[in-house]
């Protein structure tokens, strides 16, 4: 299968300090990846360079490859049609200050979509990707900061739905949720990789072995390894990758 | 548990005494604008309310006329230093004493900033007295209030909307214009009551570039006529400046009535003005939070 993301010897500085080191992988397409280690590790970091939202950060440096479906985000590519491929899900639901359906139907319209009817097609096609649209859909003109936190959360999944991307990057989503909307997450992120490339960083051992097809495991800017999610979890081959997936240190 | 009972006694006689304070101060401005209300209807005569030489209605318009002139340039100037401020000034020294220039100036005395404004606008541009001048004499002084309040806001904006915002591909700008300022607008509307206020109750500022006088004519709707009520570059002496003047020069033998009549009417004019402000600021602010 060709990979999605095809990542080579990425090292990443903030000023002085080497936050990514030689970071080499491979995400493939229609999967969730998982990225775990313990905090401050890197995997923001690296999930924020997957759509040059590190950008956004003063003093950073970055060197090594980054190809989506085999081009260079960083060289080939402009930052702004890259993020519209690649969205983003933050730890902290973060819907705008605006009702939810202009939440929605943000990303198509910065892409110059001006015709109601395909508007309302597209917001409500990303309301039910992401389990929410029978939630609200008689409110749409109603504020999103309105919703409770995992349909804030599920409405930000819709947003990024809605700016057409083939891969959903997801920084902690459910860190913020109660147990019932986190199973809802799970379960939408195993319906939405038959669409598209997931890939989520997570502090849960539990949800990476549930849902992701592959894990990486990040320590000290270093990943140590990588593989089936299935395979990491039953036989890691490395012993820092099992301290820390049974509970030893992290 | 005697430490408890103490700092339960300490609680509730400091909350005494802000009761006490605020209740102090409410009463104070209820007092404060009875009188003022009062005097001026005990000496209201009809003629009062017309729109002729004798009456206010003329300074009554220009009052309002003013602020709106004043707003026009001081509302975009001062959401865009305050925009500039907060998203694109290189933090650093220039930034820093741009910002102290700004402070600056909103605390400079308005009779000052009237007789730089008589200077500049008056007598290097060779003109009368007029209403653009005054207003932008006005401006000068609450441009800085619109900026700060809009750097402010726009400052204390959480990260992540940003951050949601480029994350869909939007730049800096869209971000801006269609994320940050909507969501600062109650905020930055605070702002602009606040200035409108200072304007509504400006004298110092406006002696020498507004100027004194004021002669409309009600039935010329000729713009650039001296008399046309809408021309902007006609003198409009307002009701702050009216009442000095009723006081001080004591033109007629009521003018202490008038004064105290237009002390009234200006009174209620900027309450009714600051209430339909924060009314509104309150239904956008509804609208961003959302009912359920
Ligand atoms: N903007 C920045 N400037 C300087 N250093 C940074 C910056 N962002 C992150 N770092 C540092 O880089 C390292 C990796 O941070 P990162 O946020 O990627 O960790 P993480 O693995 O996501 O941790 P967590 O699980 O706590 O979210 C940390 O040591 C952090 O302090
Ligand atoms: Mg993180």
């Amino acid at each position: 299968m060709e990979s999605k993301f095809e990542v080579s010897k990425l090292n990443l500085h903030y000023g002085q300090f080497h936050a990514l080191k030689d970071v080499s992988l491979s995400i493939l397409p229609h999967e969730v990846t998982a990225l775990i280690g313990p905090s401050g590790c890197g995997k923001s970091t690296f999930l924020k360079t997957l759509n040059r939202m590190n950008d956004l950060e003063e003093g950073v440096v970055i060197d090594g490859d980054v190809l989506l479906d085999g081009k260079d985000v960083y060289k080939e590519m402009d930052a702004i049609s890259l993020r519209q491929r690649v969205g983003m899900v933050f730890q902290q639901p973060n819907p705008f200050p605006k009702s939810i359906y202009e939440n929605v139907a943000y990303g198509p319209k910065l892409q110059g979509i001006r015709s109601k009817v395909k508007l309302d097609e597209i917001v409500e096609n990303a309301l039910r990707g992401a389990a929410i649209w029978d939630e609200v859909k008689d409110r749409l003109k109603k504020s999103a900061l309105g919703l409770s936190g995992g349909q804030q959360q599920r409405l930000c999944i819709a947003r990024a739905l809605a700016a057409g991307p083939d891969v959903l990057l997801m920084d902690e989503p459910t860190s913020a949720l109660d147990p019932i909307s986190t199973s809802k997450i799970e379960e939408l992120c195993t319906e939405l990789k038959k669409d598209y490339t997931i890939v989520m960083v997570t502090h849960n051992m539990q949800q990476a072995a549930r849902i992701s097809d592959r894990t990486a495991f990040f320590l000290l800017g270093e990943v140590i390894e990588y593989s089936d999610t299935d395979q990491m979890f039953s036989m890691p081959k490395d012993k820092r990758t099992e301290d820390y997936i049974t509970g030893r240190f992290g | 548990m005697k430490a408890n009972e103490k700092a339960k006694r300490v609680d509730r006689v400091m909350t005494w005494i802000f009761v006490a304070v605020a209740g102090f101060f409410i009463l104070l401005l209820i007092a404060f604008a009875l009188l003022v209300i009062g005097r001026g209807i005990a000496g209201f005569e009809p003629y009062m309310l017309s729109f002729t030489r004798d009456g206010i209605g003329n300074q009554l318009f220009n009052t309002v006329y003013l602020v709106v002139l004043a707003l026009l340039f001081s509302v975009p100037l001062g959401i865009a230093t305050g925009v500039y401020l907060a998203e694109y000034a290189k933090p650093g020294k220039v930034t820093h004493f741009l910002s102290i220039c700004i402070e600056t100036l909103s605390s400079l005395p308005s009779i000052v900033v009237g007789l730089f404004g008589y200077l500049v606008f008056i007598v290097m541009v060779g003109a009368q007295w007029n209403l653009v001048s005054g207003a932008l004499a006005v401006s000068i002084l609450n441009l800085p209030l619109i900026a700060t309040t809009t750097k402010d806001a726009m400052e204390s904006m959480p990260k992540g909307y940003r951050m949601g915002s480029m994350g869909l591909g939007a730049t800096h700008w869209q971000t801006i214009r269609r994320v940050l300022l909507p969501a600062c607008m109650p905020r930055i509307l605070t702002g602009i009551i606040l200035a409108a206020g200072r304007v509504f109750g400006e004298a110092a500022a406006l002696l020498y570039t507004a100027g004194m006088s004021t002669d409309i004519n009600w039935s010329n709707w000729d713009i650039t006529s001296p008399t046309c009520p809408l021309n902007p570059f006609r003198p409009g002496e307002t009701l702050a400046l009216h009442i000095w003047a009723s006081r001080t020069e004591a033109i007629r033998p009521d003018a202490a009535q008038i004064a105290n009549f237009s002390s009234a009417v200006l009174l209620i004019l900027v309450f009714a003005f600051s209430i339909g402000a924060r009314v509104l600021g309150r239904r956008m602010e509804r609208k961003l939070a959302g009912g359920k």
